[in-house]
């Protein structure tokens, strides 16, 4: 029995249902980092960080914009001669860091995926209007007017629904949700 | 009639509506029905997974819950609500852990999972039920001189299903040459379009389309053909912002797998959705020619 669990460990308990081989297993050869389409826009090259999970650098790891930039495209998953589900392990790290509340300034991703959830529970279903409202404020000023034409040209097109959809078993369908995580008493 | 229980998916209600209302029609002409699953929920895509892993099974869990009830397969046109359902299906099968986990949570919605549906992608139904001899016979207007570049993009393909070759996967170019289109071969076939980085990372995902509309052109494709809402907003819809980052000047259309199974079918431009695009497959109408003509177009 151990005092403190290693955040090797912590991470691997984040897996919940990933039947890949523990990261422990990593034979830091790389294949992932070459694999990855979005490598060059990370702060450590996903071998990096499964190193550094193994070496227990947590504060390192939280700051690290890397397991942010994973589109999770599964493509360093099905390479991986250890089997390591390397994309998984990149979710489990933004769990961890939503959890801790702990994660990179200026960084969309947490809020796009709070706010994914929320919407999801106060409705059902997805509904893009409401969720560029909560990344548009961390845009450029040149970014926002192009979502802007963007967005134009595809209501213009009859593809951007002006109205949320709401599904007709609401109310039980959060009451599912409750039983899995704390939302609030039903209104 | 071949029946399934069909899940949409939130975005064949908006910026997929083309490949909702193509698929729609290609499987009447095949005689599919796809029946909608009553009252679904939204997948999460990506979304769910980095708040809470269990919240994200047990929501796709109440989607297949409803389509077990009908007895039918489990069918998705958007390769992200695919996987989500391919594998929350399969844990439930593996983990009785997690299954009764998920069940606890249903049974305030009064559904129950077992895991036993069988989960489809949208074009292996075609390829695999319908088959392609039997799509060939229907063909009225084969595609002679489309080149077609196949986008497979990731969720369809990865993680790994059961069977499918994940790094040299060959089924849709089989699906473009029956249609009678040409599909080329490229490396990027199966490469990331970035995803929901378009959101979260606009500077990576746009680096990442770029390079797959660079491949295409490079090897003279006159579309690229997704299986996937996602992909094909990638790769289309933000086509035009690729252009003012880095000076490019693509203009290459993007279609639905669906939406070019039309054509072939005879079926109108019009009836699949085709010109409603961002970037103009008015190029495609030149392959329109012996479908019906019933509207003005």
């Amino acid at each position: 029995m151990v005092d403190e669990l290693s955040f090797s460990y912590e991470v691997g308990n984040l897996m919940y249902a990933s039947h890949g081989e523990p990261i422990t297993n990593c034979l830091q050869c790389g294949t992932c980092s070459g694999t990855c389409p979005a490598v060059e826009f990370m702060d450590h090259t996903p071998r990096q960080i499964i190193g550094m999970i193994r070496a227990d650098l947590k504060e390192e790891v939280l700051a690290s914009n890397t397991y942010w930039t994973c589109a999770s495209c599964f493509h360093c998953t099905v390479r991986c001669p250890a089997e390591i589900d390397v994309a998984d392990m990149m979710y489990a790290l933004k769990r961890y860091s939503m959890w801790k509340g702990q994660f990179q300034d200026g960084l969309i991703g947490p809020d796009f995926s709070e706010a994914f959830v929320k919407m999801i529970v106060n409705s059902g279903r997805s509904f893009e209007p409401l969720l560029a409202a909560t990344y548009l404020p961390k845009f450029s000023a040149r970014d926002i007017i192009q979502e802007g034409l963007i967005a134009t040209g595809l209501v213009l097109k009859g593809k951007m629904p002006l109205l949320p959809k709401k599904i007709k078993g609401l109310k039980k369908f959060q009451q599912m949700v409750r039983r899995i995580i704390p939302i609030g008493e039903p209104s | 009639m071949k029946q399934y229980a069909y899940y949409p998916g939130c975005s064949l209600e908006s910026l997929g509506k083309s490949y909702h209302i193509s698929a729609m029609e290609v499987s009447g002409a095949l005689g599919v029905e796809l029946k909608e699953i009553e009252d679904w929920n939204c997948c999460g895509a990506t979304a769910y997974f980095p708040v809470d892993e269990l919240l994200a099974y047990t929501l796709t869990a109440r989607n297949l819950a409803k389509a077990e009830k009908t007895g039918l397969d489990f069918v998705a046109p958007c390769s992200a609500c695919y996987k989500n359902a391919y594998f929350t299906n399969s844990y439930l099968q593996k983990d009785a852990d997690l299954a009764e986990h998920i069940n606890y949570a249903l049974e305030a919605d009064n559904l129950h999972v077992y895991g036993t549906s069988k989960v489809r992608h949208l074009i292996e139904v075609f390829i695999n039920d319908v088959g392609l001899e039997e799509i060939k016979n229907k063909v009225s207007n084969p595609l002679k001189g489309l080149r077609v570049a196949p986008y497979y993009g990731c969720q369809i393909l990865r993680p790994r299903k059961d069977h499918e070759d994940v790094e040299n996967p060959q089924y849709f170019e089989g699906l473009l040459s029956t249609i009678g289109a040409e599909p080329i071969e490229y490396a990027s076939k199966t490469r990331c379009c970035g995803g929901s980085l378009i959101v979260t990372n606009r500077k990576a995902a746009l680096d990442m389309v770029r390079i797959l509309l660079q491949d295409a052109v490079n090897h003279n494709a006159d579309v690229i053909a997704t299986t996937c809402p996602m992909c094909n907003v990638n790769l289309e819809v933000y086509q035009v912002q690729v252009n003012r980052e880095f000076g490019t000047h693509y203009s290459i259309p993007v279609m639905y797998f669906t939406q070019l199974m039309g054509l072939a079918l005879g079926i109108v431009p019009g009836h699949l959705g085709i010109g409603k695009e961002q970037v103009s497959g008015a190029s495609m109408l030149a392959f329109a020619q012996n479908t019906k003509q019933e509207r003005n177009l």
